[in-house]
């Protein structure tokens, strides 16, 4: 599969989300004059029902859904990494509870955990990122654990206790390198769909706040208007499902290439 | 069983251990403190957690969910209302994703490595990365508002439910279409196809016989899973078509801080994944005698 296509396009919208603040954007602009106007040649996208470009929102936009992912990304893998591997390591009592822990988060359908959790903790992004994370561990932890029982027994691993080595330096230096590849092809998938749940929170309302851009909430607030300005839903539209559609992209291909095995990844959405 | 209890108490914690106060919220911030602590009283929340805990497990025995705080009616009679439309609207998206997802899946196995194993899982991707907020939208400017076919939203008439369906079932079926492909690809390479076909079976024959009833197993149980995520994903498209179902029940209720009502929501939508999955493993040990359920 060509990789330059999903790597360009991730590229260039993380490339903008970094340098969002350092760019000339207005993205909280208001031009009365300009209320709902169509995409012209001087403004690309248009503009939106308070009169703010819409070019300018997506780029600002971009900077809410990649510093969502990055964190909801970031805390599944580390919490759900250091406690799969460490359960399936120590076994014991500690193994039976957190099975149980995750058989009863994995009864949940994802989304439906993510909103119930983000309607009561409230909006804000901070708040985002803790409720997807909360849903988004047990994936990463399911896999860590399930790797880590596979590889317990593997020679090296007997070797390494048999010259006495901590249990630490088992897991860091024996088990960690040989599952990063699964945990990674988890992740890239992750990432999109950690980019769709914060666009569909804030699309319900339960994301970030206005007036800072989102994707999601660019398209709710885009909709009461489509009859007369479909540039509104359109271009927050695109732009997510490109980026989605490259981070997916990105996760197959690595997931070919690594040879890893079709796992059943829990998507949120 | 456990699981359940599990989801309960989680459900419940949640609820409860959230900051935000329910009686602020109905009484607004100017309110008496003395009304205020009537009112506390009387919604029984200056209780210690453990005893509204146990009222709470009380009335779910009795399938007594409480009152709504915003109407003042029973929950239980709030669900009764919303869950056929919730139910209509799954089973509808998960026809049309079978019908889908089905011979694009099984084509693309089929004919791995050629322009239409190509086009169909492309066709996938791309399924499976449009958002269904936005899915919905486009399809209401498109069939409701131009070529004014469907009804922009609500349940009215018969053919509102096509375009929520729509929405629903493709995302689903770009997905499900994925692990068809795989499943029979699985099977394409087993020893009893080749005999299939060493003996003179025509190929539509042989995949058709042998191949699709034996990849139907891996897909049964994954369609279980999936239904999981129809659910959570009903809540965002009913939202979007004012579909007077469970999920635009939760998210009204989370707007209007009705804490029980989103409580008894949860519940009963989880409730529904449990016994989904449950029904998906027995039939699954009722279809293929090989897999045994281990007591121990």
């Amino acid at each position: 599969m060509r990789l330059w296509l999903p790597l360009s396009i991730i590229g260039l919208w993380a490339l903008m989300a970094i340098l969002s603040p350092i760019l000339p954007l207005t993205p909280d602009a208001i031009d009365l004059t300009n209320i709902l106007s169509r995409p012209n040649l001087e403004h690309w996208l248009g503009f939106d029902e308070l009169g703010r470009p819409v070019a300018d929102r997506l780029i600002s936009g971009a900077r809410t859904s990649f510093f969502v992912a990055l964190f909801v990304v970031l805390l599944g893998v580390s919490l759900g990494g250091i406690l799969g591997v460490s359960s399936a390591y120590l076994s014991g009592w500690v193994d039976v509870v957190f099975v149980r822990v995750v058989d009863i988060m994995l009864a949940f359908p994802g989304l439906l955990l993510a909103i119930a959790l983000a309607g009561a903790l409230g909006p804000g992004i901070g708040n985002v990122i803790l409720a997807l994370g909360i849903v988004g561990w047990v994936g990463y932890a399911r896999l860590a654990r399930g790797q880590v029982l596979a590889l317990k027994q593997a020679d090296h691993v007997v070797a390494a206790q048999a010259i006495g080595a901590p249990p630490w330096r088992i897991i860091l230096r024996h088990l960690l390198p040989l599952i990063t590849a699964p945990l990674i092809v988890e992740a890239s998938f992750g990432v999109a769909s950690a980019i769709i749940a914060e666009a569909g929170l804030s699309f319900l309302g339960l994301g970030v706040q206005p007036p800072t851009a989102s994707w999601g909430s660019m398209i709710r607030d885009g909709t009461r208007y489509m009859l007369v300005a479909p540039h509104l839903v359109v271009f927050p539209g695109l732009t997510l499902m490109a980026v989605v559609l490259a981070a997916n992209m990105l996760g197959d291909w690595l997931r070919d290439r690594m040879d890893v095995k079709n796992q059943n990844s829990r998507r949120v959405f | 069983m456990i699981g359940l209890l599990g989801v309960m108490c989680l459900v419940f914690l949640l609820i409860h251990l959230i900051p935000g106060d329910p009686v602020e919220v109905m009484l607004g911030e100017s309110a008496q403190p003395t009304d205020k602590e009537t009112l506390r009283h009387a919604l029984g929340l200056d209780l210690p957690l453990y005893q509204q805990w146990w009222i709470y497990f009380k009335g779910l025995l009795h399938l007594d969910f409480g009152t709504s705080l915003f109407s003042g009616r029973a929950i239980g009679d709030l669900l009764i209302e919303r869950i056929p439309a919730t139910l209509y609207l799954s089973l509808v998206s998960l026809l049309v994703a079978i019908t889908v997802a089905l011979p694009l899946g099984l084509l693309a196995a089929v004919r791995q490595h050629t322009p239409l194993d190509y086009g169909a899982m492309g066709f996938a991707l791309v399924g499976m990365s449009i958002p269904n907020f936005w899915m919905g939208p486009l399809l209401i400017l498109v069939g409701a508002l131009w070529l004014g076919w469907f009804p922009v939203s609500g349940q009215e008439g018969w053919n509102s439910v096509v375009l929520p369906a729509l929405t629903l079932g493709t995302a689903m079926a770009a997905i499900l279409a994925r692990m068809i492909r795989s499943s029979v690809l699985e099977i394409l390479g087993e020893d009893y196809m080749r005999t299939a076909q060493a003996k003179g079976l025509s190929a539509t024959r042989a995949v058709m016989l042998h191949a699709l009833p034996n990849s139907l197993l891996p897909i049964l149980t994954l369609l279980g899973l999936q239904l999981g995520g129809l659910l959570g994903g009903a809540v965002i498209t009913e939202t979007v078509f004012a579909w007077p179902g469970l999920g635009l029940l939760m998210i009204e209720a989370i707007q209007q801080r009705d804490y029980p009502v989103v409580q008894a929501a949860v519940l009963c939508i989880s409730v529904t994944y449990i016994v989904v999955n449950l029904l998906t493993d027995l039939l699954y040990a009722w279809l293929d005698p090989r897999i045994q359920f281990k007591t121990d």
